[in-house]
């Protein structure tokens, strides 16, 4: 089971965060310190998975973001972050060419496409035609007809 | 979809006329947030930023008060308020705003409104309680959309006790008629699951029909759900294999829908989810495991594909491989799998490669042996946690020769690591593993290889030490310094060896402390003095004041602390002799007489008194007493006087700490500590248990809410009442038998002397050490790291028997029944391993004795033997399987036992041996059957005893009595019906009349005992009957009766012995039991131990569960006084149940289910409402308060006792399910 996910700039700045186990908040702010510390310096094509207390952390940087999650002790890493990597995909296909200005102005919406993907910590939905038709489902009750013609196509 | 597109048709209208707004895309540049981000980015300082955004919030604030803010404009504003918290500023007066965001919103509005409230509250948080009217509403909503959103906040932030409230909502959901919602349904009833166990227990047959839901994506959910129950009890849900074993041959094959393809590979997550299942389900069970043998081939097969996700996998099935009960063929595959990891130049699979191997380096230490030099590459990798995983790997595979170079690299590892946990957890390896080999052999010094030569000698256990405290800190496990002192204090067997072990660390420690002190940890400065005290009079030629002098300049330093200085003080008690220490006492006393710690005070005045008075000082602190004389009162008798008078003057009695916290814990504070450890399965040594990190904060520690159901707290593993089948020796049929084998000889010296020349010789084709080649100097690393896993050495890997010419053996201590040699055994987890059972299984010496002779016979080979032909060893492994052969012929059993310590009869044990020592097959068939190899190894006096043909009888009943206790369980799950058709036993028969009694339920039977019970409802206890009936025409002598359980009391005493049972006679064996702690059900264990005739003794488990029904009795009470009562409970639950259907008077028809069920009290029936009570024995009481209307009858249920609501709660819903 996914403990949380991150994600963080090359300057460790937080851009997105997902908990799926109740925390203290001074014990979320120490992961995100320690996740930061122990990421960025990390050189690149190292082994993509790391140790943290009795955790597994597995992260992968796409562009400037860091996706970075923890792990239970027994999980797959590859697993994990073939979820990291099914979430961009998803994020591209919402935003199209996704970047990451894209989850900084509609970090929202990055997080309604997480709960369709993930829930509990668990992956909920593998399929990527089903999650993006659920967002553009409640997309379109929302969004004005402009924005809606707008939005790349699906 | 009509009624989306419905909804969309009735908002669009009033969308388009509002302002513009956050989409998706690059149109959200302008909006508000847009321009916040902007600002910030553009800022240099952080101290611009925090004005900025103090600036915004007070914006925010004064908008979000305005009663004119729109719903839209406070969802941007809700936006804001997050991204201001994800910079780290708080935004608490937004919170109460997105709860109402979230309730009056409509769509993206009330979306963002439930998102702000997931990211800003806790589940702790008192706002949550004012979400639950709208999670309600949207729960009932027709729009489906509301639905998933009210079940994604469900999952994500519902407390324990707010689950009550939505259950029945999120319970009908999973009959929806959309996937969708069915899908999250199980999703938020998973997460339920891990909160609460407890309330969802009633809808296991919902969670049964989801995993046969026609939609692949609900019935993956449903995976979850029986994941973790799997987890908690596979023997449960065995039955399922066959139903998992087609779903992943349907998957394998490509039978799902291709949406479910991830990268062209079908649902890998599903996969995986199925394997990891499977892996539990045949740990340990060989019928369940081959079912699974077809599937795990395919998958493999299947798996072809040169993608991330195949390999994930493909690592899955590995590891299933190597846990369920093994096949040769399959560990054939899996084991080339783990080489294309190993091999692979990604350093993701490379990594992953080390973690199959050192997951399964125990069973098959070959494998490493094949990857040597890939092993050696990765020790040089600049990755550290490549490089920390190899370490792990060697970790595993250390033995008595190699140990001196393990050892260092791990150190050289810690040397540059920072690493805080790391670090903690590394040094206690080390520090394990030095203690573990503190002599390491000598073997290896006669190897001329220039890397080698560091061979150890006394002193690198304490140089090793020193290493381990001085770069441990004080953050490592406190058992690492006081398992030192231990050692050093109890010693080894030989008292010289002991003597020079203490005068090193004696020399060592005072040239230390010649040096500044000042880096070094408090831990070490404790040791070294504690150590200086002791034996620093073996140092003959000491100066008498230089220990002193330098202990008393420990006092001086500002960075010791106060624990040290009372350890340098205690040190100095036991010096002070002499005119010297007069002086120096003299000094300290004056020193600390004005101080303001009491303890330091005292102690330096003892000193002071101590130098003084030589004959006080010599009887208080005897000199160079011996540790073994110490006789500690563990139970403090000598105070029994002061407690006793202090009680007499009104003393609260003492309270254990458990208890104390027990009700520290009623008072509703809150509990802190973890309840489990997590812990990486390689690591589940016993001993490593303990050494688990000091730090309370665990992630795991939410997740289990329920501190009265895990009464053990700390991760202890509760093993009182369960049958040890398995263990560090593999599969142990009988313990008892195991147990009074004789313990394994120790190696003959003239053996040991023979491996040493074999070895020896097996070297001198070597020229003499010349320059080196980098190539070559990893070949002798790679020589000097797996100088062990030689087949001759195989032994000693494992674990057990350490047959490494290690000089000393440590004495036993009484706390270590199995022995010295395995008090930290490498071996654990992999207790089925087939290796292990052969191997421990086998005699020792006649392994080594045989891969002597065959290393002999094979010269030509020996000398390529480590490095470059591995596969060369493999049919020397094969002398390993010599226990199997002989297991089946019992005399030879027999004689290799009896005749362990001579040689005599080793040449016929070889006899035997010799065929299969020859078998070219790597892996003989045979080979892979523990169960029928052990139980003859383990059993040598039973199967010796019986000829051939009595074998095979033996060995069936071995194998009834490990199923007895699984029989008895399902004895007691029987209907009354059958446990009727059970003749009772002829004492018996007379009590059956009494009322208030149970059926008679039939616990166990063997050939000759059989053993049923019956529960008495009476009004103090539930009495449990035993009925022991003889049913072989045999007396029974020396019958005796344990009863034991982990969950319950056992009032009267629990063992009951009988001295005679004659044949078809029966004995009565009473017990009390109460519940103290409330569960919704519990377990008696115990066994039945008798003697026949013919003198063996005989074992019958068994185990019966009791329910929390068991133990309920009626609480008469008046109305009034239910009502005074009522107020005065804090812990209570509230739930919706199903009212019977009944014509006349629905509720009173339910209320006397519950009353004639569950014995409850019917106080009052006041029109639509009735109040009922019961209590817990002992006296734990219970109310209900019930509320009929339409169909369902609400339920309160209050009590002081925390979770007696909810486990009651459960079985009220069971009996009014089961009408």
């Amino acid at each position: 089971m996914m403990r949380f996910l991150l994600l963080f700039s090359r300057q460790g700045k937080l851009r997105l965060q997902k908990w799926f186990t109740p925390l203290a908040e001074r014990d979320k702010k120490k992961i995100i310190r320690d996740m930061t510390m122990m990421v960025l310096p990390r050189a690149p094509r190292s082994c993509n998975f790391l140790h943290w207390r009795d955790l597994k952390i597995v992260y992968k940087r796409y562009a400037s973001l860091y996706f970075c999650c923890g792990l239970d002790d027994k999980d797959n890493e590859l697993l994990a972050l073939e979820v990291l990597h099914r979430y961009v995909e998803l994020l591209d296909k919402y935003f199209g060419n996704v970047c990451e200005l894209d989850i900084i102005f509609n970090f929202e919406k990055a997080y309604f496409i997480l709960d369709e993907f993930l829930m509990g910590g668990e992956v909920q939905e593998t399929s990527k035609l089903l999650v993006a038709k659920s967002m553009e489902e409640s997309d379109m009750l929302q969004e004005t007809m402009e924005e809606y013609m707008n939005k790349p196509a699906f | 979809m009509s009624d989306v597109v419905e909804k969309t048709l009735i908002a669009l209208p009033s969308l388009l006329s509002l302002d513009s707004q956050l989409g998706a895309g690059k149109l959200s540049s302008t909006s508000k947030l847009g321009n916040l981000i902007r600002s910030i980015t553009e800022l240099t300082s952080k101290h611009e930023e925090e004005k900025l955004i103090k600036k915004e919030l007070t914006a925010l604030k004064e908008q979000v008060s305005s009663p004119n803010t729109t719903s839209r404009q406070m969802k941007e504003i809700m936006v804001r308020a997050i991204y201001c918290e994800m910079l780290g500023y708080e935004a608490s007066f937004s919170y109460i705003h997105a709860i109402k965001l979230a309730q009056q919103g409509n769509g993206l509005e009330k979306r963002v409104g439930y998102l702000a409230v997931c990211l800003f509250l806790n589940e702790s948080h008192d706002l949550l309680l004012l979400l639950v009217n709208t999670v309600l509403k949207d729960l009932q909503s027709t729009n489906l959309i509301d639905v998933c959103m009210a079940l994604t906040v469900v999952s994500q932030i519902f407390p324990k006790d707010m689950i009550p409230a939505v259950l029945p909502l999120v319970e009908d959901k999973l009959t929806h008629s959309k996937e969708i919602i069915r899908r999250k349904a199980v999703l938020a009833l998973y997460k339920f699951y891990l909160i609460a166990p407890n309330q969802v227990q009633h809808i296991h047959d919902k969670f049964r029909k989801a995993l046969c839901d026609k939609d692949p994506g609900v019935m993956t959910a449903s995976l979850h759900i029986y994941f973790q129950m799997i987890k908690e009890n596979p023997d449960g849900f065995r039955e399922l294999t066959a139903s998992l074993v087609a779903i992943l041959k349907q998957v394998v094959g490509g039978k799902l829908p291709v949406e479910f393809n991830y990268h062209s590979v079908p649902a890998p997550w599903l996969q995986i989810k199925l394997l990891r299942m499977l892996a539990l389900l045949g740990k340990e069970d060989q019928s369940t495991s081959e079912m699974m043998f077809e599937v795990l081939d395919e998958s493999l097969r299947r798996a072809e594909l040169n993608h991330n996700i195949t390999y994930a996998i493909l690592f899955e099935c590995v590891k299933t491989i190597y846990t369920i009960h093994p096949k040769s063929e399959l560990l054939e595959k899996a084991a080339k799998c783990i080489g294309r990891f190993v091999l692979s130049p990604k350093i993701n699979l490379k990594y992953l490669g080390l973690k199959a191997l050192t997951y399964v380096v125990q069973q098959d230490p070959n494998l490493a042996l094949q990857h040597q030099m890939t092993i050696i590459e990765c020790l040089d990798h600049p990755d550290p946690i490549i490089k920390r995983e190899t370490l792990e790997l060697l970790y595993r595979i250390t033995n008595g020769q190699n140990v001196s170079v393990i050892v260092q690299k791990m150190l050289d590892f810690l040397q540059q690591s920072k690493h805080g946990h790391t670090t903690i957890v590394l040094v206690g390896k080390v520090a394990e593993l030095a203690e573990k080999y503190p002599f390491t052999h000598i073997a290896v010094v006669s190897v001329p290889i220039r890397l080698c030569t560091y061979a150890p000698d006394n002193g690198w256990f304490i140089q090793t030490m020193n290493t381990v405290f001085s770069l441990g800190g004080d953050d490592m496990q406190p058992e690492v310094p006081n398992n030192f002192l231990r050692l050093l204090a109890e010693g080894f067997d030989s008292a010289e060896e002991d003597r020079q072990l203490r005068l090193y660390a004696v020399d060592s420690y005072l040239s230390l402390l010649q040096t500044d002190t000042c880096h070094l940890p408090q831990r070490f400065l404790q040791v070294m003095s504690w150590v200086l005290g002791e034996f620093s009079f073996l140092k003959a030629d000491l100066e008498p004041g230089l220990v002193l002098s330098r202990l008393a300049s420990l006092l001086d330093q500002d960075l010791v602390t106060t624990e040290t200085k009372s350890w340098v003080l205690a040190a100095m008690c036991k010096l002070c002799g002499g005119v010297v220490g007069e002086g120096v006492a003299g000094q300290v006393a004056a020193q600390f007489g004005g101080s303001l710690n009491t303890t330091l005070r005292q102690q330096a005045q003892e000193l002071h008194v101590l130098s003084l008075d030589q004959a006080l000082r010599s009887r208080v602190l005897p000199p160079h007493t011996s540790w073994d004389g110490l006789e500690v009162d563990s139970s403090l008798s000598f105070l029994d006087g002061f407690v006793s008078d202090a009680l007499a003057q009104g003393a609260a009695p003492y309270k254990p700490p458990h208890q104390r916290q027990e009700e520290l814990s009623q008072e509703k504070v809150l509990n802190l500590e973890p309840y489990g450890l997590a812990l990486p399965v390689s690591l589940s040594t016993c001993s490593l248990m303990d050494r688990q990190s000091p730090t309370g904060f665990s992630l795991s520690s939410g997740l289990s809410g329920n501190s009265a159901e895990l009464p053990h707290k700390g991760g202890s593993l509760k093993m009182d009442g369960v049958k040890r089948v398995w263990g560090k020796e593999g599969y142990l049929p009988q313990k008892e038998a195991a147990e009074e084998a004789p313990a394994m000889p120790s190696p003959p010296v003239p053996l040991t002397y023979r491996v040493a020349a074999a070895r020896t010789r097996r070297w001198t084709p070597w020229p003499a050490p010349r320059p080196l080649g980098p190539d070559q100097e990893k070949q002798q690393l790679a020589s000097s790291l797996f100088v062990g896993l030689g087949p001759q050495n195989q032994l000693c890997l494992l674990g057990k028997p350490d047959v490494a010419p290690q000089r000393f053996r440590r004495k036993t201590r009484p706390q270590d029944p199995e022995g010295g040699s395995d008090w930290l055994s490498v071996s654990s987890h992999s207790s089925h391993s087939t290796m292990d059972s052969l191997l421990d299984s086998s005699p020792t010496p006649l392994g080594e004795e045989l891969n002597t002779t065959a290393l002999l016979g094979e010269e030509l080979n020996t000398a390529g033997f480590l490095r470059e032909e591995p596969n060369a060893i493999s049919p020397l492994g094969e002398g390993l399987n010599t226990a199997d052969p002989m297991g089946e012929d019992p005399n030879t059993t027999r004689s290799l036992r009896e005749t362990a310590n001579g040689t005599t009869h080793l040449g016929e044990g070889l006899n035997a041996a010799g065929p299969l020592g020859e078998e070219p097959n790597p892996v003989s068939p045979q080979g892979k059957e523990p169960n029928t190899a052990s139980p003859m190894g383990e059993e040598p006096n039973t199967a010796s005893s019986q000829g051939p043909e009595d074998t095979l009888a033996f060995w069936s009943r071995a194998e009834g009595e490990t199923e007895a206790p699984e029989a008895s369980t399902m004895a007691t799950d029987q209907p009354p019906t059958q446990a009727d058709r059970l003749t009772p036993p002829p004492c018996a028969t007379a009590e059956l009349l009494e009322p208030h009694g149970s059926e008679l339920l039939s616990l166990a039977s063997d050939g000759s005992v059989d053993l049923s019970a019956r529960k008495l409802y009476k009004g103090a206890a539930l009495e449990l009957q035993l009925y022991i009936r003889n049913t072989s025409s045999d007396q029974l002598q020396h019958v005796s009766l344990q009863l034991r359980s982990a969950e319950l009391q056992v009032l009267d005493s629990p063992n009951q012995s009988f001295p005679l049972l004659g044949d078809h006679g029966a004995v009565t064996s009473r017990h009390s039991v109460v519940m103290e702690t409330p569960l919704v059900q519990a377990i008696v264990g115990g066994a039945v131990t008798y003697h026949t005739q013919s003198g063996s003794a005989n074992e019958l488990g068994f185990s019966l569960r009791l329910t929390l029904a068991d133990f309920l009795r009626p609480l008469p009470l008046s109305t009034e006084d239910y009502g005074k009562l009522w107020l005065s409970f804090n812990h209570d639950v509230k739930q919706n149940l199903q009212l019977l259907l009944d014509k006349e008077d629905p509720l009173s028809a339910t209320l006397n289910i519950l009353k004639e069920k569950l014995q409850f009290h019917l106080v009052e029936i006041i029109g639509t409402e009735g109040i009922l009570a019961c209590q817990l024995l002992p006296g734990h009481p219970c109310l209900l308060h019930c509320h009929a209307h339409s169909g369902t009858l609400t339920v309160w249920l209050r009590s002081p006792v925390p979770d007696l609501p909810d486990c009651l709660l459960y079985h009220c819903q069971r009996v009014l399910q089961e009408r």
